[in-house]
């Protein structure tokens, strides 16, 4: 069968600010038909989404229900070894197949009518087919093999599961570029992650509120007050962010700069014993036990955020790994699913290090549960400001990657990559 | 004088809510033993047996800082709880310690006053039996629900 794939034609006509980068105009937060325009330009469009890590779909059989975008889509692997995913969608009358987040199944039979499918996603059967006694049935030239479920390409990448609706974008190495594939490969190759747990937190913002502030190496030190305000911030750290060339990835990183550090403190004992230097603040932790990490890299990074466009985040805070799958739920509400990793030969003392510094993170995290609540602070502050643009000027106009994290360029980025995508 | 653990858990329980909707959290963690276990995670890693928690607490201290956190550090918009909590359920009981699951419904009010169930679930609780009173060794919150929503600042 010929398919001549038509182009949606765009719901929302925006018009960018004629400023470029640093200006976004607020509607895209708020308008339905930049919102349906999204799912098409980007979630089904030339881009790959986080679908599950391999280890969640280890064995023949197993599958995990997930989204890409608003499209409900399940994971599989085949007794091929393989990993197949389909959206989750019978192609009979649209009722979803599969009703559990996740298990080990045969095949897929829809409730409805009993239209039964492959771990591929293809149509095996359709109850009562010839009919019965020669009555009823499908039309004779209904064919099985023309009804199966729509499939999403599928590629993996040091454990991490990605998928796609698009025929036309590119390998999943090419579509992050080397810098970013090196990035995950620090934090998973040649590990096995075990989940540790998994929280869903609802956002009240657009999902790219959400997105923005991942990118975000601005806010860190302003926003989150707990590392500054119980004095745990280190002065001498190094670091930056890379931004692909797309724009759409990022990773912003600090490391401790070991002879700095040491420097600094020598420095500080000096200055404490001619007690010049004492400290502002009353704060202290009761139990700093929170906090206690090791170098699990060897390389004195401390923080490494990772974003993949549209909507995938590889996190490492000291030992606190994670990943974090960006949903949207409409045009103000996102759906963070956070899955918290150790790793199969963690020691029993790394992994209660996880654990305890698992405390940093989430919808109750220390240093993250502000990002819940400040995506909801300026989705309601730009009610009734439609024509209105946010201002993303610092570190200037560009979208490149910087030795300073003072800067909003992986914001930018975004932008640059949400254009590219959009045709804005 | 025997001592009813039901009622002992109960009268615990109910000033435990009380500190947390209309008292002064700075208390709160005098409810536990100073070597504790307080953690807050969902019915479905609970079934699992995942270790992750939303809040993990290994001591009364670690409970300190999350309070001292709330107060002096974190950022998010002004809020309370109101708890109902069902009758305590003892799985178990000796001389020095008791096991009991509670149910609890926690409604959030926000400053403008909206007001939402935010949390409904169950505490899995093991207490240390003092006379005359009842101190948390370990109180696992178990939340029926995946979701969170915005986020989790005051303690359940």
């Amino acid at each position: 069968m010929n398919i001549i794939p038509i182009k949606p034609a765009r719901r929302a006509s925006i018009t960018w600010p004629s400023e470029g980068l640093t200006r976004v105009p607020y509607t895209l937060f708020q308008d339905a038909a930049v919102y349906a325009d999204e799912q098409d330009a980007i979630f089904r469009g030339p881009s790959w989404s986080y679908l599950c890590l391999e280890a969640e779909v280890p064995n023949p059989g197993d599958f995990r229900s997930t989204f890409v975008g608003d499209a409900p889509v399940v994971v599989t692997r085949d007794t091929d070894g393989e990993l197949y995913a389909f959206e989750n969608r019978c192609a009979h009358r649209g009722a979803m197949v599969c009703l559990e987040d996740e298990g080990n199944a045969k095949d897929f039979s829809c409730v409805y009518h009993a239209w039964t499918y492959s771990l591929q996603g293809d149509l095996l059967g359709v109850a009562f087919k010839d009919g019965i006694d020669g009555k009823g049935g499908m039309k004779p030239d209904f064919c099985v093999g023309d009804h199966g479920l729509r499939k999403l390409r599928v590629a993996t990448l040091h454990g991490l599961v990605f998928g796609s609706f698009s025929d036309d974008v590119s390998p999943l190495d090419e579509y992050l570029g080397e810098e970013i594939v090196e990035r995950i490969a620090r934090v998973l190759d040649n590990r096995t992650p075990v989940v540790l747990g998994r929280f869903t937190q609802m956002l009240p913002n657009n999902w790219k509120l959400y997105f923005e502030n991942v990118k975000d190496s601005y806010h860190a030190s302003i926003l989150h007050l707990f590392f500054t305000t119980f004095q745990l911030n280190r002065l001498s750290q190094r670091g930056g962010i890379i931004v692909d060339p797309s724009g759409g990835h990022h990773v912003s990183y600090s490391a401790v700069d070991h002879a700095a550090e040491a420097a600094a403190q020598a420095k500080a004992a000096g200055d404490y014993a001619d007690q010049k230097i004492r400290s502002e603040s009353e704060h202290r932790l009761e139990d700093t036990s929170v906090l206690s990490g090791m170098d699990e890299f060897g390389d004195g990074v401390t923080l490494q955020i990772l974003s993949v466009f549209p909507g995938f985040v590889l996190q490492q805070i000291q030992n606190a790994i994670a990943v974090r799958q960006i949903l949207p739920r409409g045009t103000q509400q996102t759906e963070l699913d956070w899955t918290y990793l150790g790793f199969e030969d963690d020691t029993p003392e790394l992994r209660e290090m996880r654990l305890r510094q698992a405390n940093l993170v989430g919808p109750a995290g220390y240093v993250s549960m502000e990002d819940g609540c400040v995506g909801g602070f300026v989705q309601r502050g730009i009610d009734g400001a439609g024509d209105g643009r946010s201002v993303i000027e610092m570190g200037g106009d560009s979208a490149e990657s910087s030795a300073s994290r003072v800067t909003e360029a992986s914001i930018r980025g975004f932008w640059k990559a949400y254009r590219n995508a959009m045709g804005y | 004088m025997a001592q009813d653990i039901h009622q002992l858990i109960a009268r615990a329980q109910a000033d435990y809510v009380r500190c947390i909707d209309d008292g002064d959290l700075a208390q709160w963690p005098d409810f536990f033993t100073g070597t504790c276990v307080y953690r807050v995670t969902t019915a479905d890693n609970y079934k699992r047996g995942l270790a992750g928690s939303m809040i993990y607490a290994a001591s009364r201290g670690m409970l300190i800082d999350r309070i001292a956190s709330l107060r002096n550090a974190n950022i998010y918009e002004r809020h309370g709880y109101r708890h109902l909590l069902g009758q305590p359920y003892v799985v178990s009981e000796d001389e020095q310690e008791a096991r009991s699951e509670t149910s609890f419904m926690v409604a959030r009010i926000m400053r403008d006053g909206s007001t939402s169930l935010f949390a409904t679930g169950r505490y899995c609780d093991v207490y240390v039996v003092e006379v005359g009173h009842v101190k948390l060794r370990e109180r696992v919150v178990v939340c029926d629900s995946s979701r969170i929503d915005t986020l989790l600042a005051l303690p359940l």
